[in-house]
């Protein structure tokens, strides 16, 4: 529990990726099962304790402390676990605390009678440091800045193994996953045990100006990039899943379209939901996305369906290693007995050369399109991201001249510097913040920004700055985003998707920077 | 005769009007009884100050020699009828609690004050008393300090961890550096520490007082010697944070010893990647049992969070007030 205890921890206030996967690999080298396993299963979200809610954790301080105590404590710490943790009288029993698993075991056996007298009797056994470690994982959401996938690449370099093999198991298997970290260490690799399995997704890499000089047309195939979510919808000896890009499982939110996987295969595609009879845009299934499962309301005003374009598994056989038009083809027959208002085909573009694509993809037939997928005809379906077989051609991105307007110092090696954003456009005679920017700049560049906010501060808020920033003296910034819409929640009306910075324009006047009208005629717009 | 009569808060701080003194005052006075070198109980500009050799010493060191017109240095003796002694408060390197004795009552001003051990400061002595002042930076349940001895091991286990990365531990410059520093020694952490500019002449004073300290070099140097510091501890005020000095260092990995630290919420807001929970100051239950051990007839708050203090005297059924002190430095530890 406290090797647990102090992962948490550091995780929690580690903000480099490339130091939190060293932490995690020590710890799963450090660890032995199953504590380690148990850690994994509690990173990747694979741990649920019903019996521990929030409201028992209140109830059982309530019973032991003050309740003015308690109140002025909670005030002042701000998170209900938190404040359990520390006021919790005692500084346990002073021994070595409990093996991880077998908080665990003992957590998950608990029903809600008993659990109230186990969380109180572990409480009194725990240190302060450790107790916070127990309430965040018996409450779910530990909230240490680490995705599923991050920990599962940590095991993956841990254990020297491609992290598409870890992924291709994963659901297979189940926590303390000993056999995982058995055969990272060298034994018998476990077989894949689970039914409808993710299998690694094939990505693409950015069609840049030597791949277009090395690149055939004629060795290509073109279909449209919609711009919805990268899914794979597996069907198999009657276990429906659909999976994220990164294999997290997502059927509960998407019920509408799991129903209507009526076939035994698994297909690669595009989610996305119908705003009427048009396909929508991101904005549209965000709504779906931001919920764990839909209403019934929702689900029939926007219902999801899946834009295919390629086909891993077709009943029993493996196409993987086949080209991409044998696949292709295949797909086609795949669909064809699927309900067409939940499975369409992702058409293919025809085009002669680079040129007559380039224009195609820079004025697109529908707004739901962010431009060009580039496919070898004949690759076969290969895990991760390798370069030449798929390429992405995206449209141009949207780009504006903005004023910045505050700066904040960033986190762990950029704490130093101010290095994230604030920007804004003309509204009327004054600036209205629209979006923030944390990169896309050079190392030089940011320190030239850091040097010119630091000598033209006007307030402090913390570790904000507030810039100065009049029609004749100011930075102007040309940001480049991908999309916009209008959005209630911003003080200016609008929401910009995926800004940075592509520019810094010393040279320009902030007078001559963009106009909030502007970026709303974007919305009306899009392409 | 009340206590009232022997000591009371005024805008310039605690005054004895029997003995014509103040204790900590927070602007320039005649006579002032200083209880440690920490900026906002020592001032510059009194007439004569009353203070341990140590704080006296340190105020010289801080604030230069012209500091008072006159200084005492004190262990026990009268000022205009009133009995003072000097007490060790366990703060820091010669930090005292006043006592101020008069017609059979016994007033302890603690100024700041721990329990917890520290190689850097005798410990805290508990002195009978008819009232008791006590700090109160952290007096609320949660704060419960852990052994410092475990957060050096973590800031130990960090090092080996990112090898690769410089070390850099914000440690307020008086008495929190030197403790820091103590406590890597014990724990046998011998190679050189790293001291940024403004720590240096506390540092040399403390060894001087016999601290052992071990190696120390100077942080300050170019950027070639800079990059000597990856996998070593740099010792900085915590105002070096932020600034282009610390760049120089090879991917510095930002710690901070404080007993804020033992709140997240806080511990983010400064941005630190390690918070170390070492506190020159009582936590909840040394606070709590500090009370209890001295048992005064009353208990006087001069500054920090009162509202729980007089709150759990209330549940206690000791007669309690706040004095709501001017010009203390809450966030400075």
């Amino acid at each position: 529990m406290r090797a647990f205890a102090r992962l948490m921890d550091r995780l929690a206030f580690t903000p480099g990726r490339l130091e939190k996967l060293r932490l995690m690999r020590l710890h799963f080298a450090e660890t032995p099962d199953p504590d380690r396993g148990w850690a994994l299963a509690a990173l990747t979200g694979g741990l649920e304790i019903r019996a521990v809610t929030p409201s028992l954790l209140r109830g059982l301080a309530a019973e032991r402390v003050d309740a003015e105590l308690f109140a002025l404590s909670y005030d002042f710490v701000g998170d209900l676990a938190e404040t359990v943790s520390l006021i919790w009288p005692g500084e346990g029993d002073g021994a070595e605390p409990p093996p991880l698993s077998d908080v665990v075991d003992r957590l998950r056996a608990a029903g809600r009678a008993e659990a109230p007298a186990l969380v109180a009797g572990l409480l009194d056994r725990l240190a302060p440091a450790e107790r916070y470690a127990l309430a965040k994982l018996a409450t779910g959401g530990l909230r240490v800045g680490v995705s599923a996938r991050l920990a599962r690449q940590a095991l993956a370099e841990w254990g020297e193994v491609p992290l598409t093999e870890i992924e291709e198991l994963w659901h297979g298997l189940t926590p303390p996953y000993l056999t995982l970290f058995a055969w990272l260490e060298g034994g018998p690799k476990p077989e894949s045990a689970a039914r409808a399995p993710f299998r690694p997704v094939m990505l693409s890499t950015p069609f840049e100006a030597r791949d277009r000089e090395a690149a055939a047309p004629a060795d290509y195939a073109a279909e449209w990039k919609w711009d919805g979510v990268r899914v794979q919808a597996v069907s198999e000896g009657g276990v429906r899943r659909l999976y994220s890009r990164t294999g997290e499982d997502m059927s509960a939110a998407f019920p509408d379209l799991v129903d209507a996987m009526t076939f035994e295969g698994a297909l690669d595609g595009e989610l996305m939901v119908r705003a009427g009879e048009e396909p929508g845009g991101f904005n549209d299934l965000q709504q779906r996305l931001n919920r764990k499962t839909p209403g019934k309301a929702l689900a029939a005003r926007l219902p999801a369906f899946l834009r295919a374009y390629d086909l891993l598994i077709d009943g029993a056989e493996d196409l993987r290693a086949l080209p991409w038009a044998a696949r292709r083809d295949r797909l086609a027959g795949f669909l064809a007995p699927l309900d067409p208002a939940r499975f369409d085909l992702s058409p293919e573009i025809d085009f002669p050369d680079w040129a007559a694509l380039d224009a195609l993809r820079a004025a697109p037939p529908h707004p739901a399109i962010e431009g060009a997928m580039l496919k070898r005809r004949d690759s076969p379906y290969l895990s991760g991201r390798p370069r030449g077989p798929w390429f992405k051609w995206k449209r141009d991105p949207h780009l504006i001249d903005a004023v910045l307007m505050y700066a904040q110092r960033g986190h762990g090696k950029r704490s130093s510097l101010y290095s994230d954003y604030t920007f804004g456009v003309w509204d009327g005679d004054r600036l209205a913040p629209v979006g923030k920017a944390y990169f896309g700049f050079t190392d030089e560049e940011l320190r030239e920004i850091d040097r010119y906010v630091r000598q033209n501060a006007t307030e402090r808020y913390g570790p904000v700055r507030a810039v100065r920033a009049e029609p004749d003296f100011g930075l102007v910034l040309e940001v480049a985003f991908e999309g916009i819409a209008a959005s209630p929640r911003h003080k200016s009306g609008v929401a910009m998707r995926f800004p940075r910075i592509s520019r810094l324009r010393w040279d320009k006047p902030p007078r001559e920077a963009d106009r909030l009208e502007t970026l709303k005629a974007m919305i009306a717009a899009p392409g | 005769m009340r206590a009232e009569d022997l000591l009371h808060p005024t805008p310039a701080g605690l005054y004895c009007p029997v003995g014509d003194f103040y204790v900590d005052p927070s602007r320039p006075v005649p006579r002032a009884l200083v209880t440690h070198g920490h900026s906002d109980h020592a001032r510059p500009g009194h007439g004569a100050v009353w203070a341990t050799r140590e704080t006296l010493d340190v105020m010289a060191i801080r604030l230069g020699e012209g500091f008072a017109e006159t200084t005492q240095d004190g262990s026990a003796g009268e000022i205009g009828g009133v009995k003072v002694s000097f007490h060790p408060a366990g703060h820091i390197l010669g930090s005292a609690q006043i006592r101020l004795e008069w017609r059979g009552l016994r007033i302890v001003v603690s100024g700041d004050y721990k329990r917890s051990r520290d190689p850097t400061a005798p410990p805290f002595e508990p002195l009978p008393c008819d009232v008791f002042v006590t700090e109160a930076t952290f007096a609320l349940p949660v704060f419960r300090h852990p052994e410092p001895t475990e957060e050096i091991a973590r800031l130990l286990a960090s090092l080996r961890a990112f090898p690769e990365r410089a070390h850099l531990v914000g440690a307020y410059s008086l008495g929190k550096a030197q403790r820091v520093i103590a406590l890597l020694r014990e724990a046998g952490w011998d190679r050189p520490i790293f001291l940024h500019g403004a720590l240096r002449r506390l540092c040399d004073y403390y060894a001087a007082r016999g601290v052992d300290l071990g190696p120390l070099e100077d942080a300050t140097g170019d950027r070639a010697e800079a990059a000597r510091t990856a996998g070593e501890i740099i010792v900085a005020p915590p105002s070096a944070f932020g600034s282009a000095w610390e760049r120089r260092f090879p991917a510095p990995l930002q710690a901070f010893a404080s007993g804020w630290m033992q709140v997240r919420a806080h511990a983010r807001r400064r941005g630190a990647e390690l918070g170390l929970v070492i506190s020159d100051h009582v936590d909840w239950p040394a606070l709590t049992d500090t009370i209890r051990e001295v048992d005064p007839g009353e208990v006087w708050i001069t500054h920090g969070r009162e509202d729980a203090l007089l709150r759990w005297c209330d549940l206690e059924g000791r007669a309690a007030r706040p004095l709501h002190l001017v010009g203390r430095e809450e966030e400075a530890e």
